[in-house]
């Protein structure tokens, strides 16, 4: 995160830290854990009121950031998220508010309005299952028949599918890449839950069977989607890492808290050389994990260039160190960093979880590599 | 204990040049004199590839650019106005740092002679060593070298038998120091000096200056493993040194020393210097990797494109991270120990790199001919990799610092503490 934040930045963090602290204490996180949806209604929407899903969506649209860069602001949420282990689609969902604002036009202006108070979910149905699982492979098909669209293909995972009203559907016409709003009570949708490392997050599996929507369900131009698509993945890679960040930051200050306090043979583990050079290790990772999420989530709100290439590797970086920083975690804790009672797991889930979604890190390698080398051929 | 390098008070807001024109200034000044660099220049762990000639002409031409620094208003940038400086802000060092890229620079002179070297003359110096020897550093006409680490001292630099003995109005030196880079062209060494046996070792040290090339000091030259000569170590024998020359009080070299390896631990956020962004010879960078692949036929190769990626991804990560620790330690939100958290992560990733490159280069990393282009040598250069953990401190030392200074843990045992330097255990190498 930020070392400075601005006075309203720091009004959002602090209202989004008591909030969550309060209503999602470790143990209501725990007993959440056989909840269907992972939360209730209210802490989405109360959510929704300190700006959750508001951030990214232009003001006329009813939204607006709080210093002008308003993925950043965003950021500011996400770490909170990462810090608790908090629940919610909070990726999925503002990249949805997000695309509707910037290329819905008049007729998801309804749905976006929901979308804003809480009232009901949406999320992003983009990635699709083994083998068309590779970042940036889509299958699914949207069929133009007369005055409908048609969906055929498979989702998965889609995060919070089971919860949400509306799903932003990613699928290939003949025209190129097309993206479709469509409600989850439409005809020949099934939704089935999928099992997951999170305590809170819910994933599942959908399925587009003929589903038929009016051509005006089309978000932006048929065909002309892949733009738009590069910049979803954007946004969902910066709430990604930053709230790995998050999660990160406290699983490492709950482990030299603990090296502090546990004795062995007369002396605090603080106090071992080989294991204080890990622990200085995993400072350097954390602080460099903070440094290039801050980095990527700058450039995405600027539009830069580079953007996408820091996207990718905020992700690869994040993906790989805060998981090894997480399982070092672990073996510092001993026996008790891998039982249900200790909160550390909360943390590991949230880290391994973000690590998967959106491409692995060694994905995230290969899009990173192509940058390079055009990086290289443009300056011979 | 105040700098006015880092301080910025000699300025104020109104009365110095805006970032933005400055940058301009020196974007325009930079292209009309000063030739772009070859892609090859910056490749490499400390290829042994310049004869002394070549090597002796590239320090000349060092020296000339800073002259030309210095007459066109661009040297000592963050330096007080008063020794020679620009008494600007380290906004206005970054910009040039950043229009300096791809550009040659005096490369070989940011560090030692501007950090740690002047800026602990800016700390600690009188006001006449600082009058004598920081223009004349900005003008290029003093290099300067670290004589600090010793045979018997490596990470332990506290540990230094030197020995300076005072006689009348001047101290003797005697003892040997090791690990100064081009000593053989440098003017001047800042010297750290053991002068009293009978406290512990951090309270009996004195810092003093010192010319190289004088009767009494022999610079013998080290050979790496790959042939390279860039190192030297010096026998310093009956060198009569002004008490004028010392920088500190007697017997307080120490803090002197906490300052000095506060600067060079510094080095890559230091406003005194000027490092191209893109980074400083000495490291394999990411673009390299590509040309590496290229050159052995792997570039469509996936396994090659992960460990491209991987270069990019801690290239980058690196650089990002030395951002956030500057801006951090310039506004207080972090220890000010927490460069060693940058050292660590860039002497890991620089040898993390080096591997990326032997691996990519394959079978060529082991035997090859100079036609072979960038694969060839990736060999020599892996076998010195562990020099980005080495010099500078070695990433254990910067381990303890980020442990210890940083996250507060206890500090290690240390059995020469309290206890008078004379009577502390050495190794039979190092006995007195």
């Amino acid at each position: 995160m930020l070392l400075e934040l601005d006075a309203d930045q720091e009004v959002l963090r602090e209202a989004t830290a008591r909030y969550l602290t309060d209503r999602v204490p470790v143990d209501r996180i725990r007993a959440l854990r056989d909840d269907p949806a992972g939360f209730d209604a209210g802490y989405w929407q109360a959510g929704a009121e300190l700006g959750w899903t508001s951030l990214l969506v232009s003001e006329e649209h009813g939204g607006g950031s709080i210093s002008g860069s308003p993925l950043v602001d965003l950021t500011i949420a996400a770490y909170e998220f990462g810090v608790r282990s908090a629940p919610g689609p909070l990726a999925s969902a503002n990249v949805v508010a997000a695309a509707l604002s910037a290329a819905g036009g008049e007729a998801h202006l309804a749905v976006l309005e929901a979308l804003l108070a809480g009232e009901t979910i949406a999320s992003w149905a983009h990635t699709e299952p083994a083998p068309n699982d590779r970042l940036g492979t889509v299958t699914l098909t949207c069929r133009v028949d007369g005055d409908e669209i048609v969906l055929d293909g498979v989702k998965r995972p889609v995060e919070s599918a089971g919860q949400a009203g509306y799903l932003l559907v990613t699928g290939r016409a003949e025209e190129g890449l097309t993206q479709v709003l469509v409600p989850t009570d439409a005809p020949g949708i099934t939704i089935t839950p999928l099992k997951t490392v999170d305590l809170t997050r819910r994933f599942s599996t959908v399925r587009f069977d003929g589903v038929r929507v009016p051509r005006s369900a089309v978000v932006g131009e048929l065909g002309g989607a892949a733009e738009q698509v590069e910049r979803q993945l954007q946004i969902a890679l910066v709430i990604l890492t930053a709230e790995s960040v998050g999660a990160m930051q406290t699983a490492f200050d709950l482990t030299v808290q603990w090296a502090f306090e546990r004795y062995s043979f007369g002396r605090p583990l603080a106090s071992y050389q080989e294991l204080k050079h890990r622990f200085a290790d995993m400072k350097s990772w954390l602080e460099a994990a903070h440094a290039i999420s801050d980095k990527a989530a700058a450039a995405v709100d600027a539009q830069s260039p580079d953007a996408a290439e820091l996207v990718s590797i905020a992700k690869a970086f994040i993906g790989d160190y805060g998981s090894e920083l997480l399982q070092d975690c672990v073996q510092m804790h001993g026996g008790i960093g891998v039982t249900f009672e200790h909160d550390l797991h909360l943390y590991l889930r949230r880290v391994v979880l973000d690590r998967a979604l959106f491409g692995t890190p060694a994905e995230h390698r290969q899009r990173i590599a192509g940058v390079v080398e055009h990086l290289k051929e443009r300056s011979a | 204990m105040s700098t006015g390098a880092t301080g910025g008070s000699a300025a104020t807001a109104s009365d110095i040049e805006d970032v933005e024109s400055f940058r301009l200034r020196a974007r325009n000044w930079i292209r009309s004199n000063l030739a772009p660099l070859s892609a090859d220049a910056l490749v490499g762990v400390m290829r042994a590839s310049h004869s002394d000639e070549e090597e002796l002409a590239s320090i000349a031409r060092q020296r000339e650019i800073q002259r030309m620094f210095f007459d066109a208003g661009f040297a000592g940038i963050c330096f007080p106005k008063e020794y020679g400086g620009q008494g600007l802000t380290p906004e206005h060092q970054a910009a040039f740092s950043e229009e300096i890229s791809g550009y040659e620079y005096p490369s070989e002179i940011q560090a030692p002679t501007f950090s740690p070297c002047a800026a602990v003359l800016l700390d600690f110096g009188t006001e006449e060593q600082k009058r004598q020897h920081i223009p004349a550093i900005l003008k290029g006409e003093e290099l300067w070298m670290q004589f600090l680490s010793e045979p018997s001292a490596g990470s332990d630099v506290a540990a230094a038998l030197t020995t300076a003995v005072r006689d009348g109005d001047d101290w003797i030196l005697n003892g040997s120091k090791i690990w100064t880079t081009g000593a053989w062209w440098s003017d001047w060494g800042l010297v750290l000096a053991r002068t009293n046996w009978d406290v512990p070792k951090h309270r009996g040290l004195t810092v003093f200056i010192l010319p190289i090339h004088q009767d009494g000091i022999e610079v013998n030259r080290i050979e790496m493993l790959n042939g390279n000569k860039e190192f030297c170590q010096e026998f310093i024998t009956d060198v009569r040194v002004p008490d004028s020359d010392r920088v500190g009080n007697v017997d307080d070299g120490w803090t002197v020393g906490t300052r000095w390896m506060f600067h060079e631990r510094m080095l890559h956020n230091s406003p005194l210097v000027t490092i191209p962004k893109g980074g400083a010879r000495g490291s394999i960078r990411a673009a390299h990797l590509v040309e590496i692949a290229r050159d052995a036929g792997r570039l469509d190769d996936p396994l090659a494109r992960d460990l491209i990626g991987e270069g990019r991804t801690l290239d980058v990560v690196t650089h990002a991270l030395q951002e956030r620790i500057a801006v951090g330690l310039r506004s207080g939100r972090i220890p000010d120990q927490s460069a060693a958290v940058g050292r660590l992560f860039t002497g890991v990733v620089a040898a993390r790199t080096t591997t990326l490159a032997f691996e990519i280069a394959g079978g060529t990393g082991a035997a090859w001919e100079d036609a072979d282009g960038a694969t060839a040598e990736c060999g020599n250069d892996y076998l010195l990799r562990q020099v980005s953990c080495i010099g500078g401190g070695t990433t254990e030392m910067a381990r303890n610092v980020v442990s210890e200074r940083v996250l507060g843990m206890p500090r290690e045992q240390a059995l020469d503490r309290g206890v008078a330097f004379r009577d502390v255990p050495r190794g039979g190498s190092s006995r007195r």
